[in-house]
């Protein structure tokens, strides 16, 4: 009975899960919707003005999506190497969280551009990286999407997880020092040397929350992923 | 003669006789080239601008519209698994095969594009720079390209799909070869070009082993 032997651990999971999801999901609303309110209740920036609090949505955005990365990888060598059916699903299931993060970190990075540099977008080293970052995510979940053997996509998907992973800090550099070559864009970042406590904390916060949010949301669709595949292997057994 | 050394015979005389994809991905390459100035305008100052990041990014798209056939012919028609039986192993095997691929397509596009680099209006040393950056980092696109065609290798139209494993992959090859060509239209010094080759030997060395796992799990069961 090899579905026994895969859902062996996933039941503990499953249990371990089911008690952890209130308090996680509780922690995330606390910690969102604090570092949200005291991002509203902080002063305009005096160069930004309100603008400024965009800050408080795109830059946990972007630190969710990259540490989403870095998760999916690492749950990816996991699989690859110990082969542990858990691990195929927590990376399968990162992806389209991080993808999501990464769209949501562009889009605000793009609603921020407008009013700072005067355009919806702006060939910008970070900006640039994470439209590169969002290809790799859809190029992770359409290769997840075309191999219909689960074990053997799980496989193809990790080996191209961890050469992302290998590839993103030369990509990420390549494109750093592609922008110092083009420069003379209007490209200025405020914020100052040092940023000030008001600032500080809400967005502290709201990177809690958004990180918080990430592992509730990832753990949510691991459990629905594993009863998906609960119930495929009744379905079949029903069928034979 | 050696197992790999007529492996890479035998992949150069598929993809240089008929039906190969060699002759294909030159005349892509000239007719991507061509459709430029036509949407950009014939003015040479402007082309010459541009160039490199055109000529580039059409190398790559080339040597990309040839990938499929890397692994996924043999694979059809059965032979992969027999090549995988043979005694060198399946990363050897994988580094010849990028190995003949780079010599079937990125190797012509290199010679080719001195020609294109002075239709764009490209100065002389410009033009040497563009085609020593082809030489230098085409080969890191067919060894990053092996991976994606190993890995969609059993995936019906998986053509589709290879571009985009990819593609973000190759930007720093892009960036770092257009840009070393920049840098002498604007006659200053830059480490681009150590730079791609860094980028390149490391591609190199190291997409045959994971060219030859993706390859391994699609020939396992």
């Amino acid at each position: 009975m090899p579905s026994l032997f895969v859902l062996a651990n996933p039941k503990r999971f499953l249990d371990l899960s089911a008690t952890l999801l209130p308090y996680l999901g509780g922690a995330t609303v606390l910690c969102l919707g604090a570092g949200i309110v005291l991002g509203f209740l902080a002063p305009p920036d005096y160069q930004q003005g309100d603008t400024v609090k965009i800050m408080f949505l795109h830059v946990p955005a972007a630190w969710t999506a990259m540490m989403a990365y870095g998760l999916m990888a690492l749950a990816s060598l996991v699989s690859l190497v110990w082969r542990h059916p858990l691990a195929d699903v927590a990376a399968k299931t990162a992806a389209p969280l991080g993808a999501v993060f990464t769209l949501l970190g562009l889009v605000t990075g793009s609603l921020w551009g407008k009013p700072m540099w005067g355009a919806w977008w702006v060939w910008d080293a970070r900006l640039t990286s994470f439209l590169l970052l969002l290809f790799l995510y859809l190029g992770y979940i359409a290769l997840w999407n075309a191999i219909e053997d689960e074990t053997r996509a799980a496989r193809a998907a990790g080996i191209l997880a961890l050469v992302g992973a290998v590839n993103l800090p030369i990509i990420e550099f390549s494109v750093d020092w592609w922008t110092t070559l083009h420069q003379g864009e209007s490209i200025f970042r405020a914020g100052g040397p040092t940023i000030s406590g008001v600032f500080l904390w809400p967005l502290l916060l709201s990177g809690a929350g958004f990180t918080l949010l990430f592992f509730s949301l990832w753990m949510i669709r691991i459990r629905t992923e594993i009863l998906e595949r609960r119930a495929r292997v009744l379905l079949l057994e029903g069928a034979a | 003669m050696t197992p790999l050394a007529s492996l890479l015979l035998r992949d150069i005389r598929l993809a240089t006789r008929a039906g190969g994809s060699a002759a294909l991905a030159l005349a892509f390459f000239a007719a991507v080239a061509t459709l430029v100035p036509l949407g950009v305008g014939a003015d040479l100052a402007l082309l010459a601008r541009v160039a490199a990041g055109v000529l580039w990014v059409a190398a790559v798209l080339a040597a990309l519209l040839s990938l499929d056939r890397l692994f996924q012919a043999d694979f059809d028609d059965g032979s992969l698994d027999l090549i995988a039986l043979a005694p060198p192993s399946l990363e050897a095997i994988a580094a010849t095969k990028i190995a003949a691929h780079w010599l079937t397509t990125g190797l012509p596009l290199t010679l080719l594009s001195p020609l294109l680099g002075l239709m764009f209006g490209l100065p002389p040393q410009a033009i040497a720079m563009l085609t020593l950056s082809l030489l230098i980092g085409t080969p890191a696109v067919s060894a990053l390209g092996a991976i994606g065609a190993g890995l969609t290798l059993a995936i019906r139209r998986g053509g589709l799909i290879l571009p985009l494993l990819v593609l973000p992959l190759l930007a720093p090859a892009v960036i770092f070869g257009a840009g070393a060509v920049g840098a002498v239209l604007d006659r200053t010094s830059s480490g681009a070009l150590l730079l791609l080759a860094a980028f390149s030997v490391a591609a190199t060395l190291l997409s045959p082993f994971a060219a030859a796992a993706a390859v391994r799990l699609n020939l396992a069961g």
